[in-house]
């Protein structure tokens, strides 16, 4: 894979995971010297390729309780992390969100049209049809620091009227309490395996920024249990010929991002 | 001083019905399962558990024993849910005190310095407001537009840890990179268990490690558990790593009835010693041929 040289090999090349990878990466530009915090495969790489292009400031754990200098490969545990530049048990994490020091992409089993994020359960929550994992963090970051998401399966059954239990906090229900909630909120991007949403509308309401390469606005919209604020859509970026070679050789030559998004 | 030695059976007589245990570790990380087995071996019941949930919640669900769980997650961490737990919630058979993870913490902190609440931002517009009804926020006395939750002392009745090492006074030790909260547990707990792989004399603490590795003063341990291995099968840096083969073959086994059923009879019908000897012969299982 390392003979892709040239940005037009590349622009053939780049799947769908590669994609998507650059377009979390892209939630990091500007980030500064933050904890950045990837839930899940693909933001996990994104996370690492920002750190190695567009956010070299990033601060990034080996997702147990260190601090690591280097980028090592998706995967690498123990002495192969390489250098330690930090010390990051649970409790420090804790502070950090509290302090804001912190930029997270967290996954989403449902999630509205305000950005409502839903990880606790499905259906009522005395009784529910699926138990999932519980709300986490997902409160305390979406009312503390920035907050992206990333959904590798674009469906209805996701992106739903409304969520069952809201576990991270939307644009309105952040607003509806005074200024206390909303003083910290910034949730801003929602990454799928079809397409780039935010939330820059006048009310807040979720937004088509970018289609991937091959997805249309119609199957975007079919996919979206709710209409979409579509105006002045592009395309999303494909990744340089850099970016994959810094995908595919350094960071995650094991191929795990197909796992999470096959092509 | 005390020797504060005992058997985990001896930890399993002192929680009675009804009563609010919290459980240190993390996910499916240094949980004290030795002392978890041996509840499972008691007749308590009506348990109120708080835990940053792992298998400890699971088996703990699955036996009947647990009332209400007070929680943030619960998780293997490399297997995203406990079948158990799911299982359990969706029967709608359990009550639920379900946090925001930092909220647990604050509750926790609550607790350990004795006041009424902890002030978090965690919380504030989402529905753990509506989940917990008794939640109140509180307006900052400083800034009347300031709002934020006043998280109630998470108390417990006994607090169950897996350490490392430690004494037989009940100073225990950490050694992997993370403490995770069991010293706030002990300190929010009437009585606290502490199991260790090694019960070593107090100077041999410090022998090889940082002062700064002593999570925990026998000013807030009751009691003190000899068990090596017993945090299996969940991670004890740097003793072992979480044991990811019979993690799996647990969630596979809890999935199915007669599974479970035949999981029980191999590793839960018996003593520590009887479990310890029954994963060595689980490793030790010819591949099986198909």
């Amino acid at each position: 894979m390392s003979q892709l040289t040239s940005d037009q090999t590349g622009r053939q090349q780049a799947t769908r995971a590669e994609i998507c990878v650059a377009a979390c990466a892209d939630t990091w530009i500007g980030a500064g010297e933050v904890l950045a915090s990837p839930i899940g495969i693909v933001p996990a790489v994104g996370a690492r390729l920002a750190r190695l292009t567009s956010a070299p400031d990033l601060v990034m754990s080996d997702g147990e309780a260190l601090l690591i200098m280097d980028v090592p490969k998706l995967g690498a545990t123990g002495s192969d992390v390489g250098v330690i530049e930090g010390w990051l048990p649970y409790r420090r994490v804790f502070d950090i969100v509290a302090a804001g020091r912190r930029q997270v992409m967290m996954g989403a089993s449902q999630i509205d049209r305000y950005g409502n994020q839903n990880i606790s359960a499905i259906g009522d929550w005395r009784h529910p049809a699926f138990q999932l994992i519980g709300v986490r963090g997902a409160p305390g970051n979406t009312v503390n620091h920035r907050t992206d998401y990333w959904v590798p399966r674009h469906s209805r059954r996701v992106f739903v009227e409304r969520v069952d239990v809201v576990s991270g906090v939307g644009h309105d229900r952040a607003r509806a309490n005074g200024a206390a909630a909303a003083r910290y909120h910034d949730v801003r991007v929602v990454v799928t395996d079809l397409a780039v949403l935010d939330f820059a509308t006048p009310d807040r309401s979720m937004r088509l920024r970018s289609v991937h390469p091959g997805v249309t606005v119609e199957q975007v919209q079919l996919a979206t249990g709710f209409p979409l604020v579509v105006e002045d859509v592009t395309e999303t970026r494909l990744p340089n010929a850099d970016e994959l070679h810094l995908i595919r050789d350094v960071i995650d030559p094991a191929g795990l991002r197909n796992r999470e998004l096959p092509s | 001083m005390t020797d504060k030695r005992m058997s985990a059976d001896d930890v399993a007589a002192q929680v009675r019905d009804g009563m609010t245990v919290g459980i240190g570790g993390w996910g499916s990380r240094r949980k004290p399962m030795s002392l978890v087995r041996a509840l499972l071996r008691t007749d308590v019941r009506d348990l109120t558990v708080v835990s940053f949930g792992g298998p400890d919640v699971g088996l703990l669900c699955q036996a009947g024993k647990v009332r209400k769980v007070v929680y943030g997650f619960v998780s293997l961490d490399s297997i995203a849910l406990d079948p158990h737990f799911r299982a359990a919630r969706e029967a709608g058979s359990l009550e639920i005190a379900e946090y925001d993870e930092g909220m647990c913490l604050a509750g926790l902190r609550a607790a350990a310095h004795r006041l009424p609440f902890m002030p978090i931002r965690a919380g504030l517009s989402s529905d753990v407001l509506t989940i917990n009804p008794d939640l109140r926020t509180i307006t900052s006395p400083y800034d009347p537009d300031d709002v934020v939750v006043a998280m109630p002392p998470l108390t417990l009745d006994v607090a169950l840890v897996h350490l490392n090492a430690a004494d037989q006074l009940g100073n225990a030790q950490y050694l992997g990179p993370d403490a995770y909260f069991d010293d706030l547990f002990c300190m929010a707990a009437k009585e606290s268990y502490v199991s260790c792989e090694r019960i070593v004399p107090t100077e041999e603490l410090t022998a090889t490690a940082p002062v700064q590795s002593l999570l925990l003063s026998r000013m807030f341990v009751t009691g003190v558990v000899e068990s090596p291995g017993s945090a299996h099968f969940t991670s004890c840096a740097p003793d072992y790593g979480r044991d990811e083969s019979f993690q799996r073959h647990y969630v596979a086994s809890a999935r199915e009835p007669a599974a479970w059923a035949e999981f029980e009879r191999q590793f839960l019908s018996g003593s520590e010693d009887d479990y310890q000897a029954a994963v060595r012969a689980f490793d030790e299982r010819p591949a099986v041929a198909l």
